[in-house]
C-alpha cells in the first residue's frame, strides 16, 4: 500500500488554488468559497491522525471540503423557509408566479457535467503549476489567471519588466509541455 | 527582422493582449518565415485558450497569507508531532 506523506506547511502553496475552483464552481461566491476553504484546512489540521495515508493527500482534502460544502448547503437550506416570506417577487413577465425554488438555480443540476469537465481541466492546470519552479509558477498565476497588469506584478514582486517576460516564457513553455499530452 | 527569441517574446505579449500594433505585423512577418516560431506560437496560443476556458481563478496573495498565517496558528497549536 502506498503511503502518502501529510505535511500541512505545504497545503495552502499546493491545494489552497485548487480547493478554491473546486467550491466556486459549486457555491458561486467568492468570500463564501474562500471561508469553506479555511475551514477545510483548519478541520483537515484536527483531523491529521485520521489520515491512513491511502490516498494523496489533495483527495483527502477534498473530500473534507466536500463535507463542508454540504453542511453548507444544508445551513442554507435550514433558512429557506424564513427567505421565502422575505422575498419581494420581481415582475419579470416569464417567471411570475414560480415558486423562489424554482429560480434558485440548482448548482447541482444541468452543470454538472460542465463542472466536471471544469474540474479535470483546472486539476490538469494546477499540477502541471505545482510542477514549475516556485518563482516561474508565482509569476504565471497572477499574470494568466490572476490577470494583473506587468507593472503590478513587477512592483509587488521587485522584479523588472524584461525580468517577468522572461519568467512569462519559460514558464508559458513548460505549462505548455506539461498540458499537451492532454488537453492540446 | 525579428529575431527567433524577439519573436517569442512579441508572441508572450500577444497572448496578453500586451503588443503594440508594429509588434504584431514584424511577428506575421517572421512567422511566414520561421517554422520553429509557427509552432511555438501555436502552442501559446492553445495555451491560452486552455486557461481561458478553464475559468480557473486563483486567491490573490493577500488572501493566501491571511489563509497561512491562521494555519500556522493553528499547526502551533496543534503541537510539534508534524512530520
Amino acid at each position: 500500500m502506498p503511503n502518502h506523506q501529510i505535511n500541512p506547511n505545504k497545503w495552502i502553496d499546493l491545494y489552497a488554488d485548487y480547493l478554491y475552483n473546486y467550491t466556486i464552481s459549486r457555491v458561486n461566491d467568492g468570500i463564501m468559497a474562500q471561508d469553506l476553504v479555511q475551514d477545510t484546512f483548519l478541520a483537515a489540521l484536527k483531523s491529521m491522525k485520521n489520515f491512513k495515508g491511502e490516498a494523496n493527500e489533495r483527495t483527502w482534502l477534498i473530500s473534507i471540503l466536500k463535507r463542508k460544502i454540504i453542511d453548507h448547503y444544508r445551513k442554507v437550506n435550514s433558512n429557506k423557509g424564513k427567505a421565502e416570506v422575505r422575498i419581494t417577487y420581481n415582475d419579470d413577465y416569464e417567471t411570475e408566479g414560480d415558486w423562489l425554488e424554482e429560480r434558485v438555480a440548482d448548482p447541482f443540476d444541468k452543470t454538472a457535467e460542465d463542472t466536471m469537465q471544469n474540474d479535470e481541466l483546472g486539476d490538469a492546470i494546477f499540477s502541471c503549476l505545482n510542477k514549475l519552479p516556485e518563482k516561474q509558477a508565482e509569476v504565471f498565476r497572477m499574470k494568466s489567471i490572476e490577470g494583473l497588469d506587468t507593472d503590478v506584478i513587477c512592483n509587488e514582486l521587485n522584479i523588472t519588466a524584461s525580468n517577468l517576460w522572461v519568467i512569462i516564457h519559460r514558464a508559458r513553455t513548460a505549462m505548455a509541455a506539461c498540458l499537451k499530452e492532454n488537453w492540446f | 527582422m525579428l529575431k527567433c527569441d524577439e519573436a517569442n517574446h512579441v508572441c508572450d505579449k500577444v497572448q496578453y493582449k500586451n503588443a503594440s500594433f508594429w509588434e504584431k505585423v514584424k511577428l506575421s512577418i517572421h512567422l511566414v518565415l520561421c517554422e520553429a516560431c509557427r509552432k511555438y506560437t501555436r502552442n501559446n496560443v492553445k495555451l491560452t485558450k486552455i486557461i481561458k476556458k478553464s475559468h480557473v481563478t486563483c486567491l490573490d496573495r493577500k488572501c493566501k497569507q491571511t489563509m497561512k498565517l491562521k494555519l500556522d496558528k493553528a499547526i502551533k497549536e496543534t503541537g510539534t508531532n508534524l512530520p
